[in-house]
């Protein structure tokens, strides 16, 4: 733990950043290598003012490029230490080589990755293009829908990853500039407090322990690579067991709540949005405000991106009607990532409702209450006619003629 | 480690594919330990033969050697068999046939020449070169 401890109110005004530098600053990082983007720059940027205030332990390293700070993550957790970065966006797309390296070698660092879009067109503005490159990454991928989720989150992060289950790097997603530089009331934990929870951190196999010496980084081959990355999608799937554990323990900590599956007012609900990061709450909003046309509409939210949680998932699904899919990333040629996943998760289900895949929000685009109550009454047609009127993707909110691909 | 790591299942493997180098905790001076004194692992790449590669290997003659440790020292594949600044031959279980350990020797004649890995050594002996005169080629 680090020697100086930061006296926090029991309620602060952060933003996402700050919540990422706070949780990383109470984990006590061993090293933190950074190379700022935005819109995680003040990520590393705060944290870096909490280093040179002495609030921090831990090493800072300043490198040249995502690639470096990823890779130096890498070094420094093979050597035995607990890690983490942040990164957005074209930082993300750079880092890809060394995450999968990072995942392949087990080794439990946290990313705080701030979603923004990928270029181009440049922008540094929100969407989900960053967390769909690193879907197959092997990380494990935890979504926040405000700073509060944020801060809860990157701490719980380490106590997932670094479970002797698990051993297995974590991200920690935010949504761009609506959740990183929104500034919003949240409950810290105490240092000491936060520091126990997590607990101290615990090397395998450590490159610095001289006694034992390892090799790390190997080549396989045809012999047992397969058998490794079978070694490595077990450990992914044995998340949710850990997961499940340490969202309990943190209920009983802090009496916040947090679940595989978020969901808002499922029970009796004919609709549904499955959607990621921020776009929860306002549709939250606005299935509220249906409740007085009749609609009956509910919010679903995977908590994890990675592993996904199909099983999960297609139980809570099993009495909704109609369904639409909200992807924040461009669909490249084919329907969104989470519309497949939820399609793969139902498939096989007795009671199939109706999906519709929207795409939505890309490179920060707004979506307002008002339009989520809109999606809602469609689908409310939907669940009625039990078939999709007109085609299964949409490009929602993109200027000109509509834009729309699928076909039944 | 007493399965053989070819035997093993993907849930026995050792996670994120890293190697022990040795068998049990090193509670010796290593520095100060010879190679075949050390317990090595099955993954320790001391194990993992590669001198099949090799379509030349190098022929050490010891009544030309100075011991300067030339080649020693610049082998990549530490298959130079020294002990107490001695030379005492080739690896050839780990030698990759390169020839660097031929081009840093600075005895005349050379003390380590290349030759076809189907010559034997006693042979290759029998046909080193004589010591060239100055200004010889």
């Amino acid at each position: 733990m680090n020697s100086k401890q930061m006296e926090l109110n029991e309620v602060e005004v952060w933003d996402g950043n700050t919540c990422n530098a706070q949780a990383l600053r109470q984990a006590s990082v061993d090293v933190v290598a950074a190379y700022p983007i935005t819109p995680s720059t003040n990520t590393v940027e705060n944290y870096a003012t909490f280093h040179a205030n002495g609030y921090v332990d831990g090493e800072f390293i300043m490198v040249e490029s995502e690639h470096a700070a990823m890779s130096a993550c890498v070094g420094a957790a093979a050597a035995g230490g607990r890690v983490a970065t942040a990164t957005s966006s074209q930082g993300c797309a750079l880092m890809v080589e060394v995450l999968y390296q990072c995942s392949g070698m087990r080794l439990p660092a946290v990313l705080c990755l701030v979603n923004r879009a990928l270029a181009a067109p440049l922008n540094v503005n929100g969407d989900h293009s960053d967390m769909y490159l690193t879907r197959d990454a092997g990380w494990i991928q935890l979504d926040s829908f405000n700073a509060q989720n944020a801060y809860d989150l990157t701490l719980m992060a380490f106590k997932i990853g670094e479970h002797m289950d698990v051993r297995l790097p974590v991200i920690s997603n935010q949504d761009g500039f609506l959740t990183s530089h929104t500034a919003q009331t949240v409950r810290p934990l105490k240092d000491e407090v936060a520091y126990n929870f997590i607990g101290d951190y615990v090397p395998v196999n450590a490159m610095l322990d001289f006694s034992k010496p390892v090799t790390h980084g190997v080549q396989t081959e045809h012999d047992w690579h397969f058998e490794h990355k079978a070694k490595q999608h077990a450990a992914l799937q044995a998340a949710f067991p850990v997961v499940e554990e340490v969202f309990k323990e943190f209920k009983e900590l802090t009496g916040r709540e947090y679940n595989i599956v978020e969901t808002h007012n499922l029970e009796g609900a004919d609709v549904a949005i499955i959607c990621l990061g921020t776009t929860y709450e306002t549709a939250t909003i606005a299935a509220d405000e249906l409740k007085e046309e009749g609609i009956k509409a509910a919010v679903v939210s995977p908590r994890l991106f990675r592993p996904f949680p199909l099983t999960q998932l297609a139980q809570k699904l099993q009495n909704v009607k109609a369904i639409a899919c909200m992807d924040r990333s461009a669909p490249g040629g084919t329907v969104g990532a989470l519309y497949n996943e939820v399609a793969g998760a139902l498939i096989n289900t007795e009671a199939r409702p109706v999906m519709r895949n929207l795409i939505y929000g890309l490179g920060g685009r707004d979506i307002t209450v008002h339009e989520l109550k809109d999606i809602f009454r469609d689908l409310a047609k939907d669940a009625e006619n039990g078939k999709i009127t007109g085609k299964i993707q949409r490009l929602h909110g993109v200027r000109g003629p509509e834009l729309s691909f699928y076909e039944l | 480690m007493s399965k053989s790591i070819k035997d093993m299942g993907w849930d026995e493997l050792v996670p994120g594919a890293a190697l022990y180098s040795f068998d049990s905790n090193v509670d010796y001076l290593m520095a100060e330990t010879q190679p075949e004194d050390r317990t090595y692992c099955e993954t320790n790449s001391k194990n993992a033969y590669v001198g099949d590669w090799r379509v030349i290997k190098p022929v050490w003659n010891s009544e030309l050697c100075i011991d300067c440790q030339n080649c020693w020292v610049f082998c990549p594949d530490t298959a130079i068999i020294s002990r107490e600044k001695e030379m005492k031959g080739v690896d050839y279980d780990h030698c990759k046939g390169c020839g660097i350990c031929v081009q840093v020797c600075p005895t005349n004649p050379k003390s380590l020449l290349m030759f076809n890995e189907t010559e034997k050594n006693e042979d290759a002996l029998t046909k080193w070169p004589e010591k060239k005169k100055k200004g010889e080629e």
